[in-house]
């Protein structure tokens, strides 16, 4: 059924899109090491796209390459039809590809409203000059900016710590408004680096259902890395299996779990190689 | 449109009190809302164009005279206008708990059978759809919120706004039929339905009219002078007769603007910032700000806590009686004038309840600390007997003359009666018409000249004409010695500690009471935090030694107070645990207005009440729980069953 190359849907109702992003024969080293040994994937527009795998298996690697962050030694990296280059920081947040960290990366000292504005810094066209004046455009760009987290905030239930400093929160509330501030840039694709880390079951739960329903209410496609098998195996659409840098297994969470590398994998069986 | 609803008499539906407001105050705010971060308003008139619009897109859909239909999310004006467009197409609003699980929902739909859900959200649809195989009249959903639901099958199915929009559009087909059924209405139809909260057996749906609603609201708003620019907060379940008769019979009758939270964690900033002139809050609520007033304190740097206890010493002696208009004296005048600028005033606003003109608390007892407390700050709190049957108001204090243990005097209307075992009676225009669909337990509560049995037992002290409430009349019971049992009063005394969160007493039959005690956490976490005591769960913190002395010292105090009761000496806790758990309304324990279900408890808890009474000194014991998504498990623990010091009876001692 997703052989089809302009999308299918899915069982329960949802449009997958054709591939939007493509990584070809990547390799990724660190002097000497190989985080990423000639890996091939594919992204569809607007499904869920989790990888997996034992620690240090390159994930977090995979997810920083998809993003723009490292740029691989070999291999080609497609994005909506055109090969992408090396870019700097400020383009890769342009190019409408948000993620949160696997170690929280919040504005401590701020309150959560503006963690959530610095999200719309690549939607702001006026300058440094107007932006202090708060005169004319950068009035209008503002209230209409605030909107957009505002409406982030109301989808996200954090209404309620709307003004609260960023450091004054739990973790799992945290990991919240991280996910608020990825939104707020209204990205077509959003990278999740181990979003229920930590949590416990209760906060896991609305987690999984915040991921749902921004992929069904904002059809953003979500590449997720993410340890806990429960919550893979429900979310995601496909399911990438990495271990030592290598791709083990690719597919849908029912042909992933029944794959016999990937059983061997996370069981453990001794390496020869 | 311009209806001529209004009769001789005045208006004589719900309805006609939003067209005679529309008219009157077109350009007053009505409702109020805070969403993505700002207060949204409506006014009197443009809440009519969103009624009808409602209204007309449910005539459409087919709702007929005479349908169920029910209402089921949090205070939103969005519902509120959906209970006056029931009403409009004559049909009655059936408001529901929004934290009922499905099964609940399910008994409920099912006997009121009704046609249409009106639902907030994507939880409260999920709920509707699981149990929909055993409902026989239902047909559509219109939810409000459409997140999560796109993908939803919308066969039976609509948004709001989608049949708001297909209402305006077919205006001219129906608007005829719609001003036809409206004129229909009068003080005999059903206004609306409530569900009482089932505190014995399966809810029951109280019918009442619009003459109910009508008369109470006027009467009870004249008792309390509520002005056209009052602003109340709509916090409480809209499924309460409470909230339907302060934010939708009094709203509508004075024309005074419902404000709607953000979200129930919100309530606070937004009690702040709307700064409420009519209150009201259960006395859960109070003791929980009071609570978090009070540990804030502890925390203030040395210099603000002296100038706050100073001040809170004057205004305990002089407070109330300021604010009864009693004569105090010039001195104490200047001192309570200065606590005002530099404590109260700022406390109250922090409170959100600078602006309160009229407060009350009813539902449980008050302590009198508590009570007293907000009195002494200037805010007019007072409290009031009520039950749905009687569409809220039996008795309520008037200004002036407020205690903390009395529910007050008899409203405007209001015939009361106490029976030889000292059950209360009342009889008014606001007594309930009948228990739908259940003839039976109409007639055990209500007799054929109009009186009506309130379950609870109490007296009129005769100095004052105030009624004083001591029990659930069923639950008053005899001990073995024949003396009186009132668990109710003694739980109310250990609850007044904010250490205590829910007590239960047993005792009926027995020659002895013991009790249940659920501690606390944010009070007793508090407090082991400041004792550098570590607990890594509620079970833990609650079988703490130190916090054990400390309960036990409560209930010794409890015991020494009521040793001073010649009717309910008898009533001392002998022995008592501390619980593992809290007492839950998922577990069915409580019911979902927080009142202790002590039957289902009894046989809960059957292997502790046994250990209770057999002396020993501990019991192991495992008690399932249920989960908020429905999910089982359970806990095991071993509790400590302790003695506590019982005293004396002061009176007989002296007799002897």
């Amino acid at each position: 059924m997703k052989d089809q190359a302009d999308g299918y849907v899915t069982a329960d109702g949802r449009q997958i899109g054709p591939v939007v992003m493509e990584m070809k024969n990547i390799t990724l080293r660190f002097g000497g090491v190989e985080a990423i040994k000639d890996i091939s994937l594919d992204i569809r527009e607007g499904e869920i796209r989790a990888i997996i795998g034992p620690n240090g298996a390159g994930k977090s690697s995979m997810l920083n390459v998809i993003s723009g962050f490292y740029v691989p030694q070999d291999g080609e990296v497609w994005y909506k039809g055109s090969r992408r280059a090396a870019m700097k920081p400020f383009q890769v947040a342009q190019q409408g590809i948000a993620r949160t960290f696997q170690n929280i990366a919040l504005f401590e000292g701020m309150s959560v409203l503006d963690n959530v504005m610095t999200g719309r810094l690549t939607h702001m066209e006026t300058g440094l000059f107007w932006q202090s004046l708060w005169k004319g455009k950068a009035e209008r760009e503002e209230t209409a900016n605030r909107e957009v987290a505002e409406k982030i905030i109301d989808f996200l239930e954090i209404q309620a710590i709307r003004k609260t400093p960023v450091s004054r929160l739990s973790y799992g509330l945290k990991k919240r408004v991280e996910l608020a501030r990825a939104l707020a840039a209204e990205p077509s694709i959003l990278l999740l680096d181990e979003p229920m880390a930590g949590m416990n079951v209760e906060e896991k739960e609305d987690m999984s259902r915040f991921i749902l329903d921004v992929n069904d209410e904002f059809g953003t496609t979500i590449v997720l890395i993410e340890h806990d098998m429960g919550v893979v195996m429900d979310l995601s659409d496909r399911v990438v299996v990495m271990d030592y840098g290598k791709k083990i297994g690719d597919g849908t969470p029912h042909e992933v779990r029944n794959n016999q590398d990937v059983i061997d994998a996370y069981l453990g069986v001794a390496h020869d190689d | 449109m311009a209806y001529k609803l209004v009769s001789a008499d005045g208006p004589q539906s719900v309805p006609a009190l939003l067209h005679r407001n529309a008219e009157q105050f077109a350009n007053a705010p009505a409702y109020r809302e805070k969403e993505f971060g700002i207060w949204q308003s409506w006014t009197w008139s443009q809440t009519r164009d969103e009624v009808e619009a409602l209204a007309l897109g449910l005539l459409e859909l087919g709702a007929k005279e005479g349908d169920f239909i029910a209402i089921i999310g949090r205070n939103r004006p969005y519902l509120y206008w959906a209970m006056m467009a029931a009403e409009m197409v004559g049909a009655v609003p059936v408001p529901l708990y929004q934290d009922a699980n499905a099964e609940e929902m399910a008994y409920v739909l099912d006997h009121c059978g009704a046609r249409f859900v009106i639902a907030g959200d994507q939880e409260q649809v999920d709920k509707v759809l699981e149990v929909q195989d055993q409902l026989t009249q239902f047909e559509r959903i219109i939810y409000l919120d459409p997140r999560g639901l796109r993908k939803y099958d919308h066969s039976a199915l609509s948004q709001y706004s989608a049949v708001q929009d297909m209402g305006r559009k077919a205006k001219d087909k129906h608007v005829k039929e719609l001003e036809a059924r409206q004129a229909k209405l009068n003080y005999d139809s059903t206004g609306v339905m409530l569900y009482t909260s089932g505190t014995t057996g399966k809810p029951k749906g109280v019918v009442l009219s619009n003459r109910n609603i009508i008369e109470t609201a006027k009467s009870s708003s004249e008792f309390d002078d509520l002005r056209q620019t009052d602003d109340i907060l709509a916090y409480l379940p809209m499924a309460w007769v409470g909230d339907f008769i302060f934010s939708v019979g009094q709203a509508m009758w004075t024309g005074f603007c419902t404000n709607c939270p953000e979200s129930a964690d919100t309530m606070h900033v937004d009690l702040r910032e709307i700064g409420p002139t009519y209150y009201f809050a259960p006395p859960r609520v109070f003791e929980t700000q009071l609570t978090s007033v009070m540990i804030r304190m502890e925390d203030a740097s040395r210099f603000k806590k002296w100038l706050f206890d100073r001040f809170m010493k004057v205004a305990r002696k002089v407070g109330p009686a300021i604010l009864d208009g009693k004569p105090v004296g010039l001195m104490d005048r200047l001192k309570y004038g200065l606590g005002e600028l530099m404590i109260y005033g700022p406390l109250k606003n922090t409170l959100g309840l600078s602006r309160v003109r009229v407060g009350y608390t009813a539902g449980e007892a008050i302590g009198p600390e508590i009570f007293d407390f907000y009195r002494s700050l200037g805010i007019n709190l007072k409290q009031l007997y009520g039950q749905t049957e009687a569409t809220v108001f039996i008795t309520a204090q008037p200004d002036g003359e407020v205690r903390s243990d009395t529910v007050g005097v008899t409203c405007p209307g209001v015939e009361l009666k106490i029976a030889d075992n000292g059950e209360v009676f009342y009889r008014s225009p606001g007594v309930f018409v009948e228990y739908y669909k259940n003839p039976e337990s109409t007639k055990d509560t209500k007799d054929a000249e109009g009186w009506v049995a309130t379950g609870d037992a109490g007296f009129i002290e005769e100095s004052t004409g105030h009624l004083r409430i001591i029990d659930r009349a069923k639950d008053v019971g005899k001990m073995a010695d024949g003396s009186l049992f009132a668990p109710k009063y003694v739980e109310n005394k250990l609850k007044f500690f904010p250490n205590i969160l829910e007590a239960v007493v047993f005792g009926n039959g027995r020659t002895e009471c013991t009790a249940f005690i659920n501690i606390d956490l944010t009070a007793v976490g508090n407090w082991a935090e400041r004792n550098n005591i570590g607990y890594a769960s509620y079970q833990e913190l609650a079988r703490h030694p130190l916090v054990m002395d400390q309960i036990q010292g409560h209930v010794e105090e409890v015991n020494a107070s009521i040793a001073e009761d010649e009717m309910l000496s008898g009533c001392q806790v002998h022995r008592f645990v501390v619980l593992h758990k809290e007492l839950d309304a998922d577990d069915g324990e409580l019911t979902r207005t927080r009142k202790v279900r002590r039957k289902v408890i009894g046989e809960k808890y059957d292997d502790i009440i046994t250990a209770l009474y057999d002396g020993s000194t501990s019991v192991s014991t495992v008690t399932e729980v249920t989960y908020e998504d429905g999910r089982k498990g359970s806990i095991a623990a071993t509790l400590e069953v302790r003695d506590a010091k019982v005293f004396a009876d002061n009176r007989k001692k002296a007799a002897a």
